[in-house]
């Protein structure tokens, strides 16, 4: 099988200044892949671009299938009026589109899907009533409702209680499981070593990409902070010359 | 017989203005047309975080209001032409603008409306008298003559049919802008024609409640809905309930008390705002008051 995810050579820019650089390689069909990196490293601009809301200055990405993203909590309005059971049917979007009326079916899966994630009940509660565990807990019945191959998780766990964290993870076991293709930008490292197979290393550059045993060294994280701290001076002349 | 003259009193204060006056009646429909379609779009404008866009929009009108007053004087159609391109105009500019200069949109927007309206003043009293100006920033229900009727009526049709097939997409777009771009929900080009509605109910509001209040039964009556309502649809709703209740009694009262119509209307939606940030169920003061003791306990 022929990865869903393939870069080569891509750069990334928000206006002027690189968010990552020159990075070539493939995300295999049914990895499960940690992005991990310090704080402004591109892994966010490298989700959306994957995701086709960011367009690559240079190089090529290719990304095949449907990919359900689960956005940055922050990007979020927690305080819309709208119920847990809209924001699950919202996953159904890319087959009921913005004008069709939704099948009884839609709407049980939907309501499975709330009762997976532990939210049984809550399918009138407004969001806005909702704790920051429960309301990641509705965005994850999303990505089941939206059933795609492949899945962008960015900052899955960010702010949510451990309960809420482990739950969430088996779901991603789960899908791990099923042969899904999930990529999901972490801070925490333990986490990583102990649950993602595979890990890829970014400091706007790929510092290291494969088995998370081989890339999370002490060598390679020192790599990525001096990569990191180093390039503010570098990212004018970059910007100059192009 | 006191039943009788009590009914009868009823009557004269609610009702006879509007049987014996045509303008009345024509300023009525006229009204009640614009509570239909304009409270909705202020819920979204609301829940966007866009309510002074509106304004903005309404301001951004008269510079070409005033050109269509120049041709053609007092034209429902030469204004109504003249408002329409002023206020694109004014929404696409006051976005590109933003965009150019790095975010900041609301102060793009603020210095757009303030040289709008003074251009628009500036232009009008060129060539019209006081009387004129008044009528074009306060607004008149006299001024609510045929062709403003059908303005007002066509305006409110084509935007009830038009939200039915935004809302989705609308909603979408201000709950979460990611997932709506990443699921392909084109939310840019739904803007783009939410904005459009915008301006064509400032433009038909404009003839009864004038330019400066021209958005005040669209976001004071959603404002006020977010009180009542836990739903977009819900907000909807209540808006228009309220919308439609300030018409009725802002036009009775600007009858009865001989106040200007617009000023009228918009302080009756004011005082429904104040008692349901008041009484209403949703954050409401009392409704917190009555919940905290609850929650301590």
């Amino acid at each position: 099988m022929s990865a869903p995810i393939f870069l080569a050579d891509v750069t990334l820019t928000h206006g002027r200044h690189p968010a990552v650089h020159h990075l070539s390689g493939e995300f295999a069909a049914g990895s499960l892949t940690a992005i991990v990196g310090p704080n402004g490293a591109g892994k966010s601009t490298l989700l959306r671009a994957i995701a086709g809301l960011h367009p690559a200055h240079e190089g090529r990405l290719s990304a095949r299938g449907r990919i359900a993203l689960l956005p940055q909590a922050a990007a979020t309005d927690r305080q819309f009026p709208i119920s847990c059971l809209d924001v699950v049917q919202l996953g159904h979007w890319s087959r009921a589109g913005a004008f069709r009326a939704l099948r009884p079916a839609e709407t049980g899966a939907a309501r499975d899907a709330l009762a997976a994630v532990g939210l049984e009940g809550f399918e009138r509660r407004p969001v806005g009533s909702l704790s920051v565990g429960q309301f990641q807990r509705v965005l994850f019945a999303r990505l089941l409702v939206q059933d795609a191959p492949v899945i962008l998780l960015d900052e899955p766990f960010n702010a949510v209680d451990a309960r809420t964290a482990a739950d969430l993870l088996a779901l991603v076991h789960r899908w791990h499981g099923e042969g899904r293709t999930i990529l999901a930008v972490l801070h925490d490292l333990d986490l990583v070593r102990t649950q993602f197979p595979e890990t890829l290393l970014l400091a706007r550059e790929p510092v290291a990409w494969g088995p998370t045993g081989t890339v999370l060294t002490a060598a390679n994280r020192l790599k990525a902070r001096m990569m990191s701290e180093a390039w503010d001076d570098a990212a004018e002349a970059c910007g100059r010359a192009a | 017989m006191r039943p009788r003259r009590l009914s009868a009193g009823v009557f004269d204060l609610l009702f006879s203005p509007f049987v014996e006056f045509g303008f009345l009646r024509r300023a009525l429909v006229g009204c009640l047309a614009l509570s239909l379609a304009a409270p909705p779009l202020g819920v979204f404008l609301m829940l966007r975080r866009m309510s002074l866009t509106a304004d903005v929009l309404a301001h951004g009108i008269l510079p070409g209001i005033a050109a269509g007053f120049l041709v053609a004087g007092l034209s429902v159609t030469a204004m109504s032409v003249g408002g329409l391109l002023a206020g694109l105009v004014v929404a696409v500019g006051a976005g590109a603008i933003s965009r150019a200069t790095g975010g900041r949109e609301d102060a793009a927007l603020a210095a757009l409306y303030l040289v709008a309206l003074a251009l628009g003043v500036t232009l009008i009293s060129t060539r019209a008298g006081s009387v004129e100006l008044s009528h074009l920033l306060f607004g008149s229900v006299l001024g609510v003559d045929d062709p403003a009727l059908f303005l007002m009526a066509g305006v409110a049709s084509l935007t009830l049919v038009a939200l039915a097939f935004a809302w989705r997409p609308l909603a979408l777009e201000c709950f979460d802008p990611s997932f709506a771009a990443a699921a392909g929900a084109r939310g840019g080009a739904w803007h783009m024609v939410f904005l459009g509605l915008v301006v064509l109910n400032v433009l038909a509001a404009f003839q009864a409640l004038g330019t400066l209040m021209a958005v005040g039964l669209m976001m004071l009556p959603a404002v006020a809905a977010r009180h009542w309502g836990r739903s977009v649809g819900g907000m909807a709703y209540a808006a228009v309930f309220i919308a439609l209740l300030s018409s009725v009694a802002g036009l009775l009262l600007s009858y009865h008390l001989d106040l200007p119509t617009g000023p009228a209307i918009v302080l009756v939606a004011g005082g429904l705002w104040v008692v349901s940030v008041l009484a209403g169920p949703v954050d409401g003061l009392l409704a917190r008051l009555l919940h905290r003791p609850h929650l301590a306990g």
